[in-house]
């Protein structure tokens, strides 16, 4: 039983991660927190069972279909929800907007993919094990992403370009760095990050319309627990928030996991309003 | 005297029965019409419009939230669940002795109260996206407790919904009870809105340092409208559960959420017609034709971008004429400080306010180094110095929105208690700010009365039920405001949106915001700033006049005209140290702040 909370609960907190780095890798380039972080890990799935399992498409290219419409509607989001509020005055338009293009998104699925949950297609031939691919794909995307993150910020032009946008966008854009384009790269980046945990967990989430903002949620969680903007935060937050949750789960019910999920998540930020790790001060007047 | 007749005439004309007239017009054509509906609806319209009724039950009291306050609360389902299981499960007595429904409709508005408070505190601490948020994770969770709780909710069976008996069991008897509940919900909204808390509410939401500063305290406030808007999102729960006659999980999918939300952004924050011509819209719009169902919640959240992107004001925007009306051009404040007298009367008793030995810093940057200051009554004390010399910061100490380091701030000899800065306006100490923090979508009456927000005898209850404190707040604090308005001279523009203001009216207005509380400190920073020559000299006269009624006055300032023109005393700054003190004659001559600062 052990064994199974900790595989099934690392798995699910890697989708979260995940989830809490698209929400990251937006924040850095714009400020804005986006509704649309969960909507990205539903279509993942969703779009992964309708390429592979719908359409037959071989699986190699379903899932850089699925990446590839991950970046369109991270680019989408950052034209029609994001950019047009940025330069408005009252800054909480962005929380509006965004969520208008979520709740989009999230109806359009529902009336063209349906209501009920479908399954996602094993991707590998391989038989269920102990260990099994819908435990360690979640894991492995999630390892990949934080390397590859590490990799793109530490090794890259375009990766320290993103890091002097997040420290200070007025300062980088008077170096002459392209913000906009920069950030559009961001959100495109995070539509990668954001389909791949639902393309990784989509075993484990099926292809589900109502994933979008249990995602949300849950996604957001490690965000506000391991500090905004902190992507190795979000990973150690969104891993224990899935073994807490899955124990829970096994201990006291499903139902009562999540209110205690929610009671833990509530209390720490009431406690620590910025997360367990970093603080700011504002200038308010 | 003949000052004191002009100003009562034009208070007459402010008054004027018309502008009541026709901002109550819209809601009695509304009360006809639903009065009427079933002399013409049938059927299923019938069921369309007793479904509108349920829905502004529990908006008009999100509205207060979302739409004056300012939170972002999209999960509000979750009330509208808890209520609909409370009164149908005590009303079924299925666990309990059964309920009498109209018994287990006022529990079940005492139950949401008590969880809307819950859903609501978070609020206090958190910033918008999280506290949207926390009110989505409510929502989901308490869908998934009814399903699970089986041996009450019935899980995903469901429960029967509460029957009431005649005359509200036949179709149109129910309905009534359902508009005279949402009218009752209509009137009390509309109270608080033009109460001293509604105005309050929309200070938290567009200009939360003025609020503090006005010593609206944003814990108590919204705590009573959570309390409010989660019993009225139990009860329209309870009449829900009655619609629909028997409630599964199902029935409160986030779509309801999403539309009591977007018709509150549709209809215009801080506005009570249109939010309820958005609800009326929303409820309406997907029994128009038939493939709209499906797509309705698509449709909302297209509408919700439009309006964001398009249109931030509303329906209540696009029905505001009165405020599309040009403005004449060319207009000049002219102050009466004459007026000031009037306006401060009762005289207040004399205190001092000291500054001892002040220091903080920021980091490693000492923005005050043992700073001394007295403010006398009776007297204009200027404080100037280069820019970061320190000025600003030693007014947000005195005024609690920095905590020092060492050294108090002393009022007649007791040390103000740092960052207790909505307490500062009881203690009579007002201030301004360096850019002006206006409520735009209110009225420039409304936004000086909130500065006498603290003065009001009613409590909020009062308010929703307009009782006769309220409306002696109401009266009391419009006379005082027009009257701090002609004081200022923008007693003109009273009526009209404090958004189309030009910026030195913004500064005027600021000035008699602060002046509501008849106060025995003044603290204004930079208050020339994008002023005319002609205005700043108005603007010194006024402020001598406020000094000379026996308020202790401070100006931060640049420019050294005004400082020297109406200063009895003036300290200098640099680097947050003490260059010089004395009178302006002192200072003016003075060789290290002619090299440093004036330029010689």
């Amino acid at each position: 039983m052990v064994e199974s909370i900790v595989s099934t609960g690392v798995a699910i907190g890697c989708i979260y991660a995940l989830i809490g780095i698209t929400y990251n890798v937006m924040f850095s380039a714009s400020r804005v927190f986006s509704f649309t972080a969960g909507t990205l890990g539903m279509l993942g799935g969703v779009l992964g069972s309708l390429f592979i399992a719908q359409m037959g498409v071989p699986l190699v290219a379903g899932f850089l279909l699925v990446l590839a419409a991950g970046a369109l509607f991270g680019i989408i989001t950052e034209i029609v929800a994001v950019r047009p509020v940025l330069k408005s005055l009252d800054q909480h338009l962005y929380v509006l907007s965004t969520l208008a293009l979520a709740l989009m998104a999230q109806q359009f699925t529902a009336i063209e993919w349906g209501t009920e949950s479908r399954p996602f297609p094993r991707l590998f031939d391989i038989a269920r094990g102990g260990f099994d691919q819908q435990f360690w794909m979640p894991m492995l995307a999630c390892a990949a992403v934080i390397i590859g993150l590490e990799l793109l910020y530490r090794y890259t032009l375009v990766g320290r370009a993103f890091l002097a946008i997040a420290e200070d966008t007025y300062a980088a854009r008077a170096l002459g760095l392209p913000e906009r384009s920069l950030r559009m790269a961001s959100f495109a980046l995070a539509g990668v990050i954001g389909a791949l945990a639902g393309f990784a967990g989509g075993e484990m989430l099926l292809a589900f319309f109502g994933n979008a903002p249990i995602l949300t949620f849950y996604g957001f969680v490690p965000v506000a627990l391991g500090g905004m903007g902190n992507n190795r935060g979000a990973v150690v937050a969104g891993v224990l928030l899935g073994l807490f949750q899955q124990a829970a789960n096994f201990l006291v019910g499903g139902i009562f996991a999540s209110v205690a999920v929610f009671t833990v998540f509530i209390i720490v930020l009431l406690v620590r309003p910025e997360g367990l790790a970093g603080a700011s001060l504002q200038r308010r007047v | 005297m003949d000052a004191g007749a002009k100003l009562g005439h034009s208070r007459a004309n402010v008054l004027g029965s018309t502008s009541t007239l026709g901002t109550a017009l819209p809601f009695l054509v509304l009360l006809l019409v639903g009065i009427g509906f079933p002399l013409f609806g049938g059927g299923y319209w019938g069921v369309i419009a007793t479904r509108a009724c349920v829905y502004w039950v529990l908006v008009s009291g999100l509205n207060l939230v979302v739409g004056f306050a300012g939170q972002i609360a999209i999960g509000w389902v979750a009330l509208l669940t808890l209520g609909a299981y409370t009164t149908s499960v005590l009303a079924a007595g299925n666990v309990t002795p059964a309920f009498p429904p109209y018994l287990a409709l006022a529990i079940a508005a005492t139950v949401g109260a008590v969880f809307g408070l819950i859903i609501g505190l978070p609020a206090l601490r958190l910033r918008t996206f999280y506290f949207a948020i926390t009110t989505l994770g409510f929502a989901t969770i308490v869908t998934q407790v009814a399903l699970a709780w089986q041996s009450v909710t019935g899980g995903g069976v469901g429960v029967p919904g509460p029957i009431f008996p005649e005359p509200f069991f036949s179709q149109w008897g129910f309905y009534y009870f359902c508009f005279g509940l949402a009218a009752i919900c209509t009137w009390m909204t509309a109270n608080l809105a033009n109460s001293r808390f509604g105005r309050a509410l929309t200070a938290i939401r567009d200009a939360e340092v003025a609020a503090e500063a006005s010593g609206i305290s944003k814990p108590a406030l919204l705590v009573s409208v959570f309390l409010f808007s989660g019993a009225t999102a139990a009860v329209a729960g309870g009449l829900f559960a009655a619609l629909q006659s028997y409630i599964t999980p199902d029935a409160f999918t986030l779509d309801l959420s999403v539309l009591f939300f977007i018709a509150i952004l549709i209809g215009g924050r801080g506005s009570i017609l249109g939010p309820l011509l958005g609800t009326v819209l929303l409820t309406v719009l997907p029994e128009l034709a038939a493939p709209l169902v499906a797509w309705s919640t698509f449709l909302y959240a297209v509408l919700l971008l439009v309006i964001v992107l398009a249109i931030p004001g509303g329906i209540a925007e696009i029905l505001d004429f009165k405020n599309r009306r040009p403005l004449a051009s060319g207009r000049a404040i002219i102050p009466r400080p004459d007026l000031i007298k009037q306006l401060f009367n009762p005289a207040r008793s004399a205190n001092t306010l000291k500054v001892e030995h002040l220091a903080m810093s920021f980091g490693g940057v000492k923005a005050i180094d043992d700073l001394d200051l007295e403010i006398r009554p009776g007297q204009v004390h200027g404080l100037i110095g280069p820019n970061g010399s320190g000025k600003t910061t030693i007014l947000n100490v005195i005024s609690g929105y920095y905590a020092q380091q060492h050294g108090a701030v002393r009022l007649n000899g007791a040390a103000l208690p740092a960052l207790a800065r909505h307490q500062r306006a009881r203690l009579k100490i007002a201030r301004t700010f360096q850019t002006p923090r206006i409520v735009g979508s209110a009225s420039v009456l409304q936004n000086v009365m909130i500065g006498g927000t603290i003065d009001g005898e009613g409590t909020f209850v009062e308010s929703l039920l307009s009782l006769p404190r309220h409306r002696r707040d109401e009266a009391m604090l419009r006379a005082t405001a027009m009257l701090a308005l002609a004081t200022v001279g923008l007693d003109g523009l009273a009526m009209v949106r404090a958004d189309r203001l030009q910026h030195s009216e913004l500064r005027f207005t600021e000035i008699a915001r602060a002046l509501m509380l008849r106060p025995a400190f003044l603290l204004l920073d930079e208050p020339a700033a994008g002023l005319t020559a002609e205005e700043i000299e108005r603007l010194g006269a006024l402020l001598l006049a406020i000094a000379q009624a026996g308020t202790g006055v401070l100006v931060v300032e640049h420019h050294p005209d005004l400082i020297f023109d109406i200063c009895h005393h003036v300290t200098v700054l640099n680097l947050g140290r003490l260059l010089a003190a004395g009178t302006p004659a002192e200072i003016r001559s003075h060789r290290e702040v002619v090299n440093a600062y004036l330029g010689g």
